[in-house]
């Protein structure tokens, strides 16, 4: 790697009580690229990015981010971050435009520098009309805009991302996604959680798989896909049990989902053939998807 | 104690962040704001004093009203740096994650404590300073020496401010601060000298409020409301400068353990 890593960790655990969230991390995320943190709820995700920023002291290990150590540099190490948290807390009492100039206050940016970073963050996203309004009167897909500007308003080299568009309407989520887009082509590291596969396959150059407070693994997302499953998916939707039996199945890796049937297979002609004569049997066949990785790495079963 | 972060705090500008914040929010609801500030004692010194100074008469050699008036703004501090200590901050913390989003920036626990103790002690200052206003325009207030109250309000009121962040560290709900009314604000109130004299109080009782910081912070600002001589005046500030000290390192380390989990 030709620059040290701006994000470092080594062996980081973290334990509330009994229950260990973070269990031994090892991270290297390098500058400039979009870093992607996946999996399921409460598999750590956002105990890690807490550590990261000095928001939660660990048990042991080591971090550095920036080459700063932490969680003793913290306070510089936040003057250089952008932090966009998982449920958006804009200020209530406060405008559009007052949320970003109070915010700026926070980092010892004056009134007057923080008026003239203003416009450009309104428009990058997309509230310029808006910038009078009361936060309390904003959609959620704006909330979040609104929250992505303010995260930049220090104007950061990393930008920490929890969960940037759950619980936004398709529209509103690829609005988002083009801006982190924009972000990560003007040089920003971009760090994100999500349990989205559309989010890290558009977004991330790279991955780790995370559950259960460890790495499972890592890579790029064609690099996941092409490790971890084979490349076409055949989904028998309904009525395993009508083909769970057949040596075209039995041939081939399959997992079964209730009453659907996901087999797995570099030559799906055989399976292919003998579904389109059967009766009555819906199916789909696709490539394999980041959605495949995750289910094979962190199990089917439900989290809650 | 176990997993509490004893650290000293360090308090740097940023407080003076959180401060300003809170002065903005002020600003924009200056209307009911103000009438509260002066209406609300307006009506209690005309109703009590007047009406009630009647019966009364001389109370520690002087009028009731100017007894009361100069009690009133040293008890003013406590209650008003008590309920924004208490349901405003609690507020900006819980509901509305106001101090979620500060931390993510450079400032820490420390700093927004102290602005938030800062803005307490403003509030005590604006209304000890309207009652102040309004004594005078009653024709109780000694004179210029009055001024001199001022700063002893700024300080109850970082004292008192202080005294309820540590509840609303501890607090799960809103109604958790009932306990702290009725149990310390209004016991104090009644006691520690702000509506009668303490010496007619059951010995015990007055060794009791002894201990109590309204009673040094009545002590310091009837006399220099009235116009009269100040008796051991160091005794009183420390009093109140070490429970404003003590209150904001425990606040502190209380919602560290709240906040950086």
């Amino acid at each position: 790697m030709p620059h040290p890593p701006l994000i470092q960790t080594r062996q980081l655990r973290k334990a509330f009580g009994d229950y260990v969230a973070v269990d031994g991390i090892d991270l290297d995320v390098p500058r400039g690229r979009c870093f992607g943190l996946l999996g399921p709820n409460g598999a750590g995700k956002t105990t890690t990015l807490r550590m990261l920023l000095g928001l939660t002291p660990f048990d042991s290990g080591s971090l550095s981010v920036f080459d700063l150590p932490m969680p003793q540099q913290a306070r510089a190490v936040r003057r250089r971050v952008g932090i966009v948290p998982q449920a958006d807390n804009l200020d209530p009492d406060f405008s559009v435009a007052e949320n970003l100039v109070i915010y700026a206050s926070y980092f010892g940016i004056g009134r007057r520098e923080a008026e003239a970073r203003l416009e450009p963050l309104l428009a990058f996203a997309n509230l310029s009309e808006r910038r009078d309004a009361r936060v309390d009167t904003l959609s959620g897909g704006m909330q979040r805009r609104l929250t992505i500007a303010r995260a930049l308003i220090n104007e950061p080299e990393l930008v920490v991302l929890d969960e940037p568009t759950t619980g936004l309407d398709p529209q509103a989520r690829h609005v988002i996604w083009s801006r982190l887009s924009d972000l990560r082509d003007q040089g920003k590291t971009l760090l994100l959680t999500t349990h989205y596969m559309e989010e890290a396959e558009r977004l991330c150059d790279e991955l780790v798989v995370i559950d259960h407070g460890r790495i499972l693994d890592q890579g790029s997302p064609r690099a996941l896909i092409a490790r971890h499953v084979e490349p076409e998916v055949i989904e028998v939707r309904g009525g395993a049990d009508r083909v769970i039996d057949w040596p075209e199945i039995q041939a081939l890796r399959s997992e079964r989902m209730g009453t659907s049937l996901y087999c797995y297979t570099h030559d799906p002609a055989p399976l292919l053939d003998r579904l389109r004569d059967s009766q009555g049997i819906v199916f789909l066949h696709r490539p394999a998807g980041l959605e495949d990785v995750f289910l094979r790495l962190t199990g089917r079963e439900l989290r809650d | 104690m176990a997993n509490l972060d004893w650290r000293l705090p360090r308090i740097r500008r940023g407080a003076l962040a959180v401060w300003r914040r809170n002065v903005m929010v002020w600003r924009r609801l200056l209307g009911p704001a103000i009438l509260m500030n002066f209406g609300e004692p307006l009506i209690y010194l005309l109703g009590f004093g007047l009406g009630l100074g009647v019966f009364v008469g001389q109370v520690a050699d002087m009028p009731y009203l100017a007894f009361l008036a100069s009690g009133i703004v040293a008890s003013s501090a406590m209650t008003t740096a008590s309920f924004e200590g208490m349901y405003s901050v609690f507020t900006r913390m819980v509901p509305q994650r106001t101090y979620e989003a500060i931390l993510a920036t450079p400032l820490e626990i420390d700093d927004i404590l102290a602005g938030e103790m800062l803005w307490c002690a403003s509030k005590g200052l604006l209304s000890g300073t309207a009652i102040l206003l309004v004594a005078a325009g009653l024709g109780v207030v000694g004179g210029w020496s009055a001024l001199l109250a001022l700063p002893v309000v700024f300080l109850a009121g970082l004292t008192f401010g202080g005294m309820a962040l540590i509840m609303t560290a501890l607090a799960k709900n809103y109604d958790f601060f009932s306990y702290y009314f009725i149990l310390l604000v209004t016991p104090m109130l009644m006691l520690c000298g702000v509506f009668f004299p303490g010496d007619s109080l059951p010995g015990w009782l007055q060794t009791t409020v002894q201990f109590l910081p309204l009673t040094h912070a009545v002590e310091l600002v009837r006399p220099l409301v009235i116009g009269a001589p100040v008796e051991q005046a160091w005794l009183h500030l420390t009093v109140l400068a070490a429970y404003a000290a003590l209150a904001y390192y425990l606040a502190v380390v209380l919602v560290r353990r709240r906040l950086v989990v």
